[in-house]
């Protein structure tokens, strides 16, 4: 203990110097080298199930042990010159300035060049390889298309005619910690992806609205997806299984709620689920005709509102000051003015009590979406009946008691033509 | 020269005059040390301001799910969190040692433009205030709080921004003013103000890194301001620079961004690598090794940072022929920069060295900013780049380089010159602890995090899957312990510039230091170098 | 390092100055009342209108001293060119400016218009999921979600414009010649012409500026093109007519018996400037109007 309070005290006596910069060292290079060896053990990439990933896996793998070694040597010269060269030990320093003569010079340049190998020749050839497979989409079996969206994904199979919008399944309850977290907190939804093995899959990737990035990890791949621009990208998955990921850009305030997850089956079960996806998107449409009761449209519609409205409007439907405006009634919305007045003129908004407009104005805007706001427009994410229901639960929940009961028909008539 | 008018003399400042007293001794300082320490006390208290929005970012992330700061709030601390230490942290801090030392280093009066040097420091807080100012109106009820896009301000989530984001665009817009003028006058001073004798290649290391960091400031920092107003043209008056609806390209501000934003990254290190070999020298009582190499790496760093940008949107959807180029010329830039650590190395090589605080940091430098270097090497990887790429590695990989770098240089340095500034020691015992704390912390915040990243974890998200848990509780836990070293150091620093504990400091201050600015005084009168010396 | 005293050092420094802080202030005020404007707040009329003449003020009281000072004779050979080198500088972050809005035409021009008509249905690859299966490459373009336009003709009023800031070049030189020869009729003559030449500039781009809205439909709202167009001739047109200020000014210090052939670095200052903004012009017209 004294020593330890002598050495921070500092002094003349050198040697207490000398242990305090090995204990320096010593530690900074242990927490150095276990780093990389800990990524390595317990840490590494999820294991890859591609081409690419498999490549960027063996990258990453070199790379790690390269800068490893690097480090290495580098913190090791320090410590042996810290421990060397401290006046302690030499009472007189030398005063070169430069290398001096043909050896010194040799071995001055040594390090430059083994970087330069290093750069462009242990770790330049095999990252070309796999930028040059990366960008080749070519020849693929079957192509998906992406959408995303603030925040959720949304997939197209033009092939097969279906598609579906993928969200975030984890309960609000858990977000809010009100409830115990399932394992995939976070990393659930709704509707998976779903892709068979062993096929060169093509993905086509747009965005509705602002960047996102669609990031598979075990896939290797990540791209951004810029809107009004198309982006490509390619996956061969080997083995069945769920694998997960996240959307890997910025995009507002539901980033964190985005994730991907993809269900990969062989090529017999995909066929299958292809089956299935058809007949129930089927069920769907037909619903866009059915009458439902009360009782049935608030609840489908507090399971819309809950994963797909709450992000922007909460759970509680009291919205976010000056962002997103509440649905419950007698809350005043504490906009900026020009945000109230564009409201107010779409007849929608009465100081202090909101969702008690006319229903058509309702229905437009859950469909259609709002303008140049963030409120996004539904019409091809949701059926009419899940509007229908959304609508329902909105005007009689949260302390609104409009009494209207929205059936799909009714949407469905306002779904084309504004 | 003929004898000076007398009309004249009213209008000099008479020499060796004390200062002038009270308030506008500050406010309408013409005097370099003056502005020097005025760029350093606003940078050290941002450095603050900026560290405790990194507290609040690591309490969000303590567990999954904390509710510290809703996601909103959380966007938007992380944003001005980058935006302050970049901005108003470090680079003021940098400039700060520059408006200080190179006059004092080159055995020059003063700055050659001291009016303009107090605008440029002025503009500074301006833009602060202009940052803040909506989290201020927001509690009044107006707006959304600040900007929320992350310091990259990508469009077109900046379009959508509420009107924090044009507070920050024109906070920008100051800001480049500020660097613009402040570069002007660090180039101006070093061309033109050298004392007789002093020539280029006589000039401290420090001073060569300032000359290209000046230069990078002017050739880049005006690509930003021109984004910036492209950024309020597409939010207020309908342009479509950013949008494809009318022609534009989001991916456009990304360059533009980057094409500010790499050099950007170089303009904060590079002033700490010019203190740093001094520092070196000085605790192993040994001339500077390599001083020409690192002069020419310093040129060619400068001259490399303009040309690789687009390192940082390898997962963007360039084509994979301008992938390729830029990952080859990033990778080049590790060369000049493995020239600087081959130079630091041979100037401590068969010294004969202690350890002061100074020496510590420097040391620690080598270390830190060794592991940020290296896993920049790994980013620059187009291929790994994919799963590296918005994950806590690059957060990892960058604040080993910005902390790591810059900020444990600035620490040495300010450990460095206290004592010259104040003519005050301050105490190295507390100067011991907070450097091992730090390095101790430091390393327990972010080592986990490239561990997050290998993992998975992407960056910018306040909550997270539930395999992330254990690595982020050891990281916030370890930035609670440095947020409160750091403390450590204000109080430090506050006994040394306010009390009269510390020994009084020798004009050499260290038995090994060198330079014209160790000929002067500890502290240095208000004017030195009016007789400019002569170099032999 | 050995330091060895010499004794006579004329090097000027200014006293504390009130104005740099007060100059700061005026733009953050400035600053200030633009976001709030943007954001439709009216506090920001206020914002902008004290900092605007706090600015006018603080540059007028600035300059002024900067002019006694000169006056006085306070600035020697170093003083002259450290404010060379300040101007240079200056001159180069511009430079940089402009370059980074050319670079911006270049961008929007030669790849993002072509990168989105390669979404073009014609391109069997992309043909399911073309956001825009219409669009085609060609400039000048408003994007495909943009509204038609025409474009100004080069040979009219920007030909004629070129024509007059070639000859303000010219005659700034000449007056430049005039100062150095000591015939001070010629460089009031030079300025004054220089001066109006630039006014008349002035005049005829807010003229074509007008027509293009009113006429040709050619707006800030018409996509790449309106915005480049108007991005790069506005801040042209906006450091003509803060040239055109300093050259006024430097008229009216012409005018008062100021600069002697030796010592006139506000004119030079303000040549550069004016060079430099010609410059600027000739690479808007090849770039923007002509090709
Ligand atoms: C001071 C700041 C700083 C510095 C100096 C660097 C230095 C480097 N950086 Fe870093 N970087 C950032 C700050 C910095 N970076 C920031 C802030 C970001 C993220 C921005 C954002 O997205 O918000 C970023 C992001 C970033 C990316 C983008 C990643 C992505 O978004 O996907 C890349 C990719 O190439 C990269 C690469 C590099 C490289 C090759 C260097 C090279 O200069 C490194 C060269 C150094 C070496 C090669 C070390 C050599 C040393 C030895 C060989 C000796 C070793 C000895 C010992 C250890 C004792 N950086
Ligand atoms: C020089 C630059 C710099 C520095 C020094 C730091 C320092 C720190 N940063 Fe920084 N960080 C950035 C630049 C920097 N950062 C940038 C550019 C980003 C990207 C932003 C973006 O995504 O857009 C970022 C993002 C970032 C993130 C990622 C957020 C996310 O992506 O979600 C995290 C998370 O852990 C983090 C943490 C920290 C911590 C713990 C420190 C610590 O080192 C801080 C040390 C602590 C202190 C210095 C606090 C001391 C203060 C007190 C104890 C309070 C006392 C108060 C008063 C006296 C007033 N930072
Ligand atoms: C991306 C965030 C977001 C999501 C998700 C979202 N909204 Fe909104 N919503 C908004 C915003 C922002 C506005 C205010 C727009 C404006 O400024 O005019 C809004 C406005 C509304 C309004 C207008 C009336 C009012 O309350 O002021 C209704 C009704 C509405 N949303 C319903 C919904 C429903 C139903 C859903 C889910 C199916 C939903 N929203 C999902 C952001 C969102
Ligand atoms: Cu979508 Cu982040
Ligand atoms: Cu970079």
């Amino acid at each position: 203990m004294s020593t330890i309070g002598y050495f921070l005290r500092g002094g003349d006596d050198m040697s207490g110097e000398k242990i305090l910069q090995l204990g320096l060292l010593g530690m900074a290079g242990t927490v150095g080298l276990a780093g990389p060896a800990a990524a390595r053990a317990f840490y590494n990439f999820q294991t890859p199930v591609t081409p690419i990933g498999r490549d960027v896996l063996f990258i990453h793998d070199l790379f790690l042990i390269i800068i490893a070694i690097l480090f290495l040597i580098g913190t090791g010269a320090l410590l042996y010159s810290v421990f060397a060269h401290s006046r302690r030990r030499r009472a007189h320093a030398a005063t070169f300035t430069q290398p001096v003569g043909r050896k010194q010079w040799l071995w001055a340049s040594t390090p430059f060049v083994a970087l330069l190998i290093i750069d462009y020749l242990i770790l330049g050839i095999p990252a070309l390889h796999s930028i040059w497979a990366l960008a080749d989409t070519a020849d693929a079996q079957m192509t998906v298309q992406v959408t995303a969206h603030q925040w959720h994904w949304q997939y197209q199979y033009p092939a097969y005619g279906i598609g579906f919008s993928s969200d975030l399944s984890t309960p609000q309850q858990q977000i809010d910690n009100q409830a115990p977290k399932n394992p995939h907190f976070l990393l659930q939804v709704d509707h998976p992806l779903v892709l068979p093995t062993h096929e060169k899959i093509r993905l086509m990737l747009a965005s509705s609205d602002v960047i996102h990035a669609f990031w598979v990890p075990a896939f290797g791949i990540k791209q951004d997806v810029v809107p009004g621009y198309l982006r490509k990208t390619w996956v061969q998955i080997d083995k069945p299984g769920v694998y997960r990921g996240q959307c890997a850009e910025l995009c507002g305030v539901g980033h964190a709620f985005m994730p991907i997850v993809v269900r990969a089956v062989s090529p017999a079960q995909f066929q299958q689920w292809v089956t299935q996806e058809r007949a129930r998107e089927a069920a769907v449409a037909a619903t866009a005709s059915a009458t439902y009761s009360e009782t049935q449209l608030l609840a489908q519609g507090r399971h819309v509102f809950q994963t797909l409205c709450a992000a922007c409007h909460q759970l509680n439907g009291l919205g976010l000051p000056g962002a997103f405006p509440p649905i419950a009634a007698g809350h005043p919305f504490a906009a900026s003015a020009p945000m109230i007045a564009a409201l107010r003129a779409r007849g929608f908004y009465r100081q202090g009590e909101i969702v008690e407009g006319p229903v058509v104005n309702h229905i437009r805007i859950v469909l259609h979406g709002i303008p140049g706001t963030p409120m996004p427009a539904f019409a091809a994410q949701l059926s009419a009946a899940d509007i229908a229901a959304v609508i329902t639960y909105e005007r009689n929940d949260f302390g609104n008691h409009t009494g209207d009961v929205i059936e799909p028909a009714q949407v469905a008539a306002l779904e084309d033509g504004h | 020269m003929s004898a000076v008018n007398p009309a004249i003399e009213h209008l000099h400042e008479p020499h060796h005059d004390a200062p002038p007293r009270g308030i506008t001794r500050w406010l309408y300082a013409t005097n370099h040390k003056d502005i020097g320490v005025m760029y350093l006390v606003f940078g050290v208290l941002m450095f603050f301001v900026g560290g405790l929005l990194a507290e609040l970012i690591r309490s969000e992330l303590l567990t999954p799910t904390m509710r510290v700061l809703s996601p909103e709030a959380y966007n938007q601390v992380i944003t001005i969190h980058g935006l302050v230490m970049v901005f108003a942290a470090v680079m003021p801090i940098t400039t700060g040692f520059a408006n200080y030392l190179i006059p004092l280093m080159i055995g020059a009066p003063d700055m050659a433009l001291p009016r303009l040097n107090n605008w440029g420091f002025w503009l500074l807080p301006a833009a602060a205030i202009l940052l803040v100012l909506p989290w201020g109106l927001k509690l009044l009820g107006i707006g959304t709080g600040t900007i929320d896009t992350g310091w990259t301000m990508y469009a077109p989530l900046s379009i959508q921004a509420g009107p924090g984001a044009d507070f920050a665009f024109v906070a920008v817009l100051l800001l480049g003013l500020s660097s613009t003028m402040a570069s002007i006058n660090i180039l101006v001073t070093i061309a033109q103000q050298r004392a007789p004798g002093m020539s280029w290649l006589k000039l401290p290391v420090f001073v060569w890194s300032w000359v290209v960091t000046a230069l990078l400031l002017i050739a880049v920092f005006p690509a930003l301001m021109a984004g910036c107003v492209m950024q309020i043209a597409d939010r207020h008056f309908g342009t479509h620079f950013f949008s494809a609806a009318g022609g534009g390209d989001p991916v456009l501000w990304e360059h533009i961004f980057w094409f500010f934003g790499h050099p950007e990254v170089y303009i904060l290190l590079l002033p700490t690598t010019g203190i740093l070999p001094h520092i070196l020298a000085t605790f192993a009582r040994k001339p500077m090794y390599g001083y020409k190499a690192q002069v020419y790496s310093f040129v060619a760093i400068g001259v490399m940072s303009i040309i690789v940008w687009a390192h940082h949107m390898f997962t963007s959807g360039l084509p994979a022929g301008v992938e390729i180029y830029f990952m080859l010329s990033t990778m080049a830039i590790s060369i000049p920069v493995a020239v600087l650590f081959f130079c630091w190395f041979g100037t401590i090589w068969r010294g004969s060295m202690t350890f002061e605080t100074p020496m510590l940091f420097a040391l620690g430098y080598i270390v830190l900013f060794g592991i940020g270097g290296l896993t920049g090497l790994v980013l620059s990887d187009a291929a790994a780049d994919q799963q590296y790429h918005n994950t806590y590695f690059l957060v990892a990989h960058f604040h080993y380089a910005l902390f790591g770098g810059p900020i444990m240089g600035i620490f040495a340095g300010l450990y460095y010159y206290l004592p010259k500034m104040t003519g005050r020691m301050y105490s190295e015992t507390l100067g011991r602890w907070h450097f091992w704390l730090t390095l101790i912390a430091f390393n327990v915040v972010f080592m986990p995090q490239f561990l997050l990243g290998i993992a998975g974890m992407p960056r910018r998200i306040p909550d997270y899957a539930l395999q992330f848990a254990p690595l982020n509780m050891v990281s916030s836990i370890g930035a609670f312990l440095l947020g409160a070293t750091q403390l450590l150091f204000l109080y430090n620093l506050a006994r040394t510039v306010f009390g009269t504990a510390g020994a009084p400091a020798s004009a050499r201050v260290w038995e090994g230091s060198s330079g014209l600015e160790f000929t002067l005084p500890s502290p240095p009168p208000f004017h030195t170098f009016s007789t400019p010396p002569v170099i032999e | 390092m050995n330091a060895v005293t010499e004794p006579h050092h004329p090097y000027y420094i200014p006293r504390p100055s009130p104005y740099p802080i007060v100059l700061s202030a005026a733009l953050f005020l400035l600053g200030l009342g633009a976001a709030l404007r943007v954001n439709a707040l009216a506090a920001g009329w206020w914002a902008l209108g004290l900092g605007a003449l706090l600015f006018a003020y603080v540059l007028f009281r600035w300059f002024g001293e900067v002019i006694g000072e000169s006056r006085a004779g306070l600035y020697r050979a170093q003083e002259d060119r450290a404010f060379r080198w300040g101007m240079l500088w200056f001159i180069t972050s511009e430079v940089v400016f402009f370059a980074s809005l050319f670079g911006v035409l270049f961008y929007e021009r030669n790849i993002a218009v072509p990168w989105l008509a390669s979404f073009n249905a014609a391109h069997t690859s992309w043909a399911p999921f073309s956001p825009w299966p219409h669009f085609t490459a060609h400039w000048p373009n408003s994007g495909p979600a943009g509204t038609p336009f025409e474009v100004v003709n080069p040979w009219g009023i920007p030909a004629l414009n070129t024509l007059l800031l070639l000859s303000s070049g010219v005659t700034v030189t000449w007056a430049h010649a005039g100062l150095r020869a000591g015939r001070r009729l010629q460089l009031k003559a030079g300025l004054l012409l220089t001066v109006a030449l630039g006014l008349t500039f002035l005049g005829f781009q807010a003229h074509e500026f007008a027509e293009a809205y009113r006429d040709l439909g050619l707006t800030l709202h018409s996509g790449v093109y309106g915005a480049t167009f108007f991005i790069l001739t506005g801040f042209h047109g906006l450091h003509v007519t803060v040239g055109a200020i300093m050259l006024s000014a430097i008229l009216v210090r012409a005018w008062k018996g100021d600069f002697t052939p030796e010592h006139h670095f506000a004119f030079e200052a303000a040549s550069w400037y004016w060079h430099f903004v010609d410059v600027v012009w000739l690479l808007l017209f090849v770039f923007v109007y002509w090709l």
